[in-house]
């Protein structure tokens, strides 16, 4: 077990650690779903006719668009370049030509600057090569940099620019290089199909996050129910690297980085900190796979696979979908349901409604779930709190949902964040998940931090004044 | 294609499926043996001490919310909880008259003026009983024997009593095993009392019932097992040292366990999630608290029954509980309290 960094224990290659013990607190068990597409391999989407490609599809700046109307796109070609270090840059995920720039819509529900491009027809969807990033002789910065040119963002579903993550801070060691490959969410099976079908892309993106973050030990961590991809994965570690495969229990939200760091390393990320202070970096499986097939060739993201499910769709399945491809144009290719009456995208824990089918397919989608008119879940009625304690016991930060539920209503924000770490909540949901009275808890949560991200930046300004 | 209009929720979009309403339901199925057993023990009386309470709380709670204006709540099955709760605590042959009286206080002052489900600050039903303890003294002590013949057809002069009356006590009555304990010393034998061939409040005479109840509750999840539990310890062991102490002044653990109200009080009332502690440490405290009280009442006290007061402190002592025990926050340093 690496605790404590213990040097002794290196090179253990092909080491399936069960941890059943080992867990972080509290917690929720929704049914998983994910049996209907989890044998299910990853399949080549085809290209749609337009793509629709948001500027805005990480956290941080937008992309600065390069090209202009009219001009013929490859594959692969840079179309806009990262705005500042926050931000990263957007590639062609077709071929074809810019029919224009304009506002497009995204998921929620405002319009951001972007690029409509009219795909060739009969093109054979080469992807461009750039300039490689060579393992062997590539400094850590020259890594990082390949890894933002590369547009590579947190697939998981936060798209948060990976370079920026990885960047260890002045004073801190990497020790513990974490891929998380939980999958938490019910539904998903994308990171499972990843670890199954890409598991050598995974290993050289390892090899490229050693060399960057300097890890010195490497937990590739996986959920109980992905037991095939742990066993295959722990198959082909070589023998010069320090990685070990550790399957966790099944329980949501495992896949959460800090809930994961517990599971794995015993420890707790401080409040307000990130894992880098307890000497951890943790990176999605999916992105360590998509580094470890980019950076050799100098190219960028172009599609990404998607889990495409739920009781509305007809041809469920694992789909390598090109970024920038329509939502109305998936949900047609897969068979939906006429009658579609809820779709979301990500898993339903913590993925977004969807209100309009006319926004597009972008790096952090991870899944899109369907439901049909027949099967949307029926709006419960709301009870008043009856302090049952049922979200008390799911909190997995040990927060008391029921207190700040009733704070909120009462606008008590200052309490909130002061008195019961209202900024700690990372809004995985479980709260109102278990919440018999059916109060929408996470929403008021995110709510009430909006509110006072927004009360503190006011104070932040007249101070500054 | 595609042209329904999409439905929007934020996130989860799923439920683990459990709602307050089914909780409450089937708190009120965990109930329904004892108060089969109660008609079957004491008879057509019972059952209208019972049905009285559940139809004054349930009238009083549609009452009140069509007043104040807002869709009724009834169909929560809380109102019917407590009207049943109140019912179980009374003894069988209570006014009908009074027993209405007790069922509106619980629900107008034990429930809608703290703000209604979730906001009431006592158990509503004990807050009830509370009133018609103090308000009729004599009629809430007056015993009657179970079993008794054609207890399924005649009706008691007592309950049908004309209302605002002073009710008219029928030749039979009889102590219940706490009172003759307390106050001529005589033990009741734990079988009896464990099964409930003795006399006592309708509700509260089979602890096997009461029990089965729990169990039925807490393996569903909607009960806190942790409350009975500790309640039912801190009774068993103060009251175990106490009868090693001094064996003919202090009852043995057993009689005091299975005696009187506190089963009852534990398994269904104390458990009571608006009123009991939110955190699992919290609840062992509430519990151990309250425990402490009834012992110290039933010993000490001038009455020989003392869970209903004990339940309405621990009820008091629970926000503040809930604010001293704060579990730690992930990735925060232990808390001074």
């Amino acid at each position: 077990m690496p605790k404590n960094g213990s040097k002794g224990e290196k090179n253990s290659t092909d080491t399936v650690l069960n941890l059943q013990s080992h867990t972080f607190r509290h917690g929720v068990h929704p049914p998983e779903n994910k049996e209907e597409t989890n044998k299910l391999p990853v399949r080549q989407f085809p290209f749609s006719p337009l793509i629709i490609l948001p500027m805005q599809q990480h956290i941080g700046a937008p992309s600065r668009i390069i090209v202009k109307e009219g001009q013929e796109v490859v594959r692969g070609q840079l179309l806009a370049e990262a705005n500042g270090y926050m931000s990263v840059p957007v590639h062609a995920p077709v071929s074809g030509k810019i029919r224009k720039i304009a506002k497009v819509p995204v998921i929620s529900g405002q319009m951001t600057e972007g690029i409509y491009i009219e795909t060739f027809h009969y093109s054979g969807q080469e992807v461009n090569e750039g300039i490689p990033i060579s393992l062997d002789t590539a400094t850590p910065e020259q890594i990082l940099k390949g890894i933002q040119d590369a547009g590579i963002v947190g697939l998981g579903g936060a798209a948060f620019p990976t370079h920026v993550k990885l960047k260890i801070p002045e004073g801190k060691v990497c020790d513990y290089l974490i891929i998380n490959g939980i999958e938490c969410e019910p539904y998903l099976t994308t990171d499972h199909r990843v670890m199954l079908e890409q598991a050598k892309d995974i290993l050289i993106g390892i090899r490229y996050l050693i060399k960057a973050t300097g890890a010195k030990q490497v937990i590739i961590g996986i959920e109980g129910n992905k037991q095939d991809a742990a066993d295959h994965l722990s198959k082909l570690i070589p023998a010069d690297l320090p990685v070990t495969v550790q399957v966790v229990p099944v329980k949501y939200p495992q896949g959460a980085e800090k809930m994961l760091i517990t599971s794995l390393l015993g420890k707790e990320v401080p409040s307000g900190g990130l894992p880098i202070d307890v000497n951890a970096v943790v990176v999605n499986v999916a992105t360590t796979a998509e580094i470890g097939r980019l950076l050799p060739h100098g190219q960028g993201i172009q599609e990404r696979v998607i889990t495409i499910t739920g009781p509305g769709v007809k041809k469920k399945g694992n789909y390598l979908i090109p970024v920038g491809t329509p939502l109305r144009y998936v949900l047609e290719q897969v068979g939906a349901a006429e009658n579609i009456s809820e779709v979301y995208m990500g898993g339903p824990m913590m993925g977004v409604a969807v209100s309009n089918l006319d926004i597009s397919i972008v790096k952090g989608t991870s899944g899109i779930v369907v439901f049909g008119e027949d099967n949307i879940p029926k709006t419960e009625k709301i009870f008043p709190c009856i302090k049952c304690g049922a979200c008390v016991d799911a909190c997995p930060i040990s927060l008391n949902p029921s207190k700040l539920g009733i704070l909120a209503k009462s606008e008590g924000y200052d309490t909130m964040a002061e008195e019961f770490h209202l900024m700690d909540c990372f809004e995985c949901g479980s709260c109102s998940f278990v919440c018999p009275s059916n109060i929408p808890l996470v929403q008021y949560f995110r709510l009430s931090k909006g509110i006072i991200r927004k009360r503190n930046a006011e104070k932040t300004a007249k101070a500054n004044v | 294609m595609f042209s329904k209009t999409l439905h929007i929720s934020t996130s989860p979009h799923i439920r683990q499926g459990m709602s307050t309403d089914m909780i409450m339901r089937h708190v009120v199925y965990a109930m329904m043996p004892l108060v089969i057993f109660a008609v079957v023990s004491f008879g057509i009386n019972a059952l209208l001490v019972i049905v009285t309470a559940v139809a004054s709380s349930v009238l009083t709670e549609h009452a009140l919310c069509r007043w104040s204006g807002k869709s009724s709540t009834v169909s929560d099955w809380s109102a019917v909880i407590t009207g049943i709760l109140l019912g179980l605590t009374l003894p069988p042959i209570f006014p009908l008259w009074m027993t209405f009286l007790g069922g509106v206080v619980s629900i107008a002052i034990g429930k809608f003026v703290f703000g209604g489900l979730g906001s009431n600050a006592f158990n509503p039903a004990l807050v009830g009983r509370a009133f018609l303890q103090a308000a009729f003294p004599v009629a809430i002590t007056t015993w009657h024997p179970s079993f008794l013949e054609g207890r399924f057809y005649s009706i008691s002069k007592s309950v049908a009593a004309f209302p605002f009356s002073t009710p008219v006590v029928d030749g039979i009555s009889g102590a219940t095993p706490l009172s003759a304990f307390k106050f001529d010393k005589v033990t009741a034998d734990t079988a009896d009392l464990a099964f409930g061939f003795i006399s006592g409040s309708t509700g509260e005479t089979s602890a096997v019932l009461i029990i089965l109840g729990g169990i039925y509750l807490a393996v569903r999840k909607m009960m806190n097992w942790r409350i009975p539990v500790a309640i039912l310890t801190t009774v068993f062991v103060l009251s175990w040292i106490l009868h090693i102490i001094d064996n003919q002044v202090y009852p043995s653990p057993e009689f005091m366990l299975f005696s009187g109200g506190l089963m009852l009080g534990a398994v269904f009332m104390a458990t009571d999630m608006v009123g009991s502690p939110i955190t699992p440490r919290g609840v062992v405290v509430y519990g151990a608290f309250i425990g402490l009280i009834v012992v110290v009442i039933r010993i000490w006290g001038g009455l020989p029954e003392g869970v209903m007061y004990a339940i309405l402190l621990g009820n008091a002592l629970t926000p503040h509980i809930d604010n001293l025990i704060r579990p730690r926050v992930y990735g925060t340093k232990k808390t001074k309290s």
